[in-house]
């Protein structure tokens, strides 16, 4: 008898007694959820320290933290996608249309800006992040309002948004934009903080709360979790799914600002590899594809591990293309154990 | 005075199946009605005109003795009748807290937070407490994820929630149909406990022990029509089952 044993073992923490103790309980028991994966980056950060010198070094620091910031940004837009029970595979299309749309707004509207022109940046920028949220909402209206698929129209638009971004300026990149785009992308703050760093780590930490801690969170969640519940509470889903689609849009727009600030140029390249990387983060990161459950933490945590790979291979001399493969690995072990741990604990 | 709900010559018909044909009954405030019929006598059409899910052909819905027309379930909802399937409409993975005030959460107090959609994570959970308590469901630990409940305090997670946000008429879709034994006890007592809130309560359930335990009256639809209603002495299993397949027939014994 399940029940009359689940009674008798919590009687003694009911409700009314649960204090600033229960609190620390539960997020206790959140660290310790998250906690192997947590270790998994732990132990590879400890394995690439011991096998080579040049890990734990400033220079690996700045080139593994940049190189995680797209993936992070684009892993936390899906985070919100993933948890509603969808799925955004195009957030790495739209990254390289985004970065080339706002390059072409630099060089097109304002040619020979000089290099410190903080009108054209801005209107660059801002032409960037909007291209990013544009796609972002059609993906949304299309999921939300035509009932298609979100795997069908964010395919549909990742063949859009490449084209575009390619037919832009025949598939070249877009380098003649103002000089001050590329200082801003690669300085750093005391030596060892990339602004792109930076932005990124306030606006994770920002949409770390967004999840965890607002209604737009909350109902990203119960959407994925039960739609007709949501359905029967009397919430506008649809409303909340093209705002989550949005969102992840306008992240990979902001991502494709800091590649474009790091390149000095915009590609429409510059996100291919990106976009499994950030759907592979979010899942290694604990986030069910059914929906329902994801947190940015896991998210931070699985971005961790695959920009971890990506630069320590290098270092101790793995062929680089090693890192897909042992991405691939890890996404697929992090699946298998999660399942386990849950039939386990449905089973309890 | 008026009875809390009543519905009045109520008719559905689906092109040419006639599902329900002028059904006319009442609920009082404080009172357990029991809906009983077999399949296909239209005890679901019924519900589901009642929850605002579906529009009758013909007939009146009157809450309070005022004509309702409830154009969704939404409305119905905010007019004071709450609705619980029999699938509950809990998501799952979601704490209970966050079942309970799902569509209504509460906003922290400031501007700045209400614009964000800060979650007021404490009254909530508060909240919920107080009313899971206010009912005396057993339920220890409201940050507990939905499925990792029993069946039977998933079921009093779903009532409690649905009279949390209703003063007027709860409707009960088969509540214990997938409960054990003593579950299903403590969720007749929880059923008892909304009546004496003064909420009107309407049971539709195939269960005839459960009508016999909870309901003050009865009602027996066959083929779209009011069979029988029974209460008092007349309410027994002989009654119920005679009136469900048609042994006995007629208006009230």
């Amino acid at each position: 008898m399940r029940t009359v044993a689940n009674a008798e073992r919590k009687t003694d923490s009911g409700p009314a007694a649960r204090g600033p103790l229960g609190g620390l309980l539960d997020w206790s028991q959140a660290l310790v959820r998250d906690l192997w994966i947590g270790g998994v980056l732990v132990a590879l950060i400890i394995g690439f320290s011991i096998g080579s010198p040049y890990f734990l070094t400033r220079a690996n620091w700045l080139n593994t933290s940049s190189t995680a910031t797209e993936v992070l940004l684009l892993a936390v837009g899906e985070t919100f996608v993933i948890c509603s029970a969808g799925i955004d595979l195009s957030v790495g299309a739209v990254l390289g249309f985004a970065g080339t749309a706002g390059a072409w707004v630099m060089a097109t509207a304002f040619p020979g800006a000089s290099g410190a022109a903080v009108g054209p940046i801005t209107v660059g920028f801002a032409a960037a992040i909007a291209a990013g949220a544009a796609f972002g909402l059609v993906n949304g209206l299309l999921v939300a309002f035509a009932g298609i698929p979100p795997f069908v129209v964010t395919l549909g638009t990742l063949g859009i948004a490449t084209g575009f971004g390619y037919l832009l300026n025949n598939g070249q990149e877009i380098s003649a934009i103002p000089s001050s785009v590329a200082t801003f992308g690669n300085t750093n703050l005391g030596g060892w903080l990339p602004v792109p760093v930076l932005i990124t780590a306030v606006i994770t930490i920002w949409c770390g709360l967004l999840l965890a801690r607002t209604r737009f969170g909350a109902y990203a969640l119960s959407i994925g979790d039960s739609r007709e519940a949501v359905i029967r509470a009397g919430i506008n889903y649809r409303r909340y799914l093209v705002r989550i689609y949005t969102l992840s849009g306008l992240l990979a727009g902001v991502a494709a600002v800091l590649v474009m600030a790091r390149l000095g140029a915009g590609s429409p390249d510059s996100g291919t590899t990106d976009n499994l990387n950030a759907i592979a983060a979010v899942v290694i990161g604990g986030a069910s594809l059914f929906g329902g459950r994801g947190t940015i933490t896991g998210s931070v945590i699985g971005t961790g591990i695959i920009a971890v790979m990506l630069t320590g291979l290098v270092l101790v001399n793995v062929p680089p293309f090693w890192q897909e493969v042992a991405v691939g690995a890890i996404l697929i072990a992090a699946v298998y154990i999660d399942q386990l741990r849950h039939r386990k604990a449905s089973s309890r | 005075m008026s009875p809390r709900l009543a519905v009045r010559d109520l008719a559905k018909h689906y092109g040419g199946v006639q599902a329900l044909r002028g059904v006319t009954l009442h609920v009082d405030g404080g009172e357990v009605l029991g809906l009983v019929g077999d399949n296909g006598a239209g005890k679901s059409t019924l519900l589901k005109i009642l929850s605002g899910a579906m529009f009758p052909s013909a007939g009146q819905v009157l809450l309070d003795g005022h004509p309702a027309h409830f154009g969704s379930p939404a409305s119905a909802r905010d007019a004071g009748v709450a609705t619980v399937y029999q699938d509950l409409a809990l998501a799952g993975q979601r704490d209970v807290v966050a079942n309970f005030f799902l569509g209504r959460e509460k906003l922290s107090a400031n501007w700045l937070a209400r614009r964000i959609g800060w979650l007021d994570g404490k009254a909530m959970a508060a909240h919920t407490v107080a009313e899971l308590e206010r009912l005396r469901t057993r339920i220890p630990d409201v940050h507990q994820v939905s499925r990792d409940l029993s069946g039977g305090q998933r079921q009093a997670l779903a009532i409690a929630r649905a009279v949390a946000w209703t003063s007027k008429v709860l409707l009960l879709d088969e509540p214990t149909s997938a409960l054990g034994v003593e579950q299903q006890r403590q969720v007749l007592d929880l059923i008892r406990r909304v009546r004496d809130q003064g909420i009107a309560v309407l049971l539709v359930s195939h269960q005839m022990p459960d009508v016999l335990a909870v309901c003050d009256r009865a009602v027996v639809l066959r083929l779209g029509v009011v069979a029988a209603t029974l209460s008092g002495g007349d309410l027994n299993s002989e009654n119920l089952i005679g009136y469900i397949t048609g042994a006995l027939a007629g208006g009230a014994p």
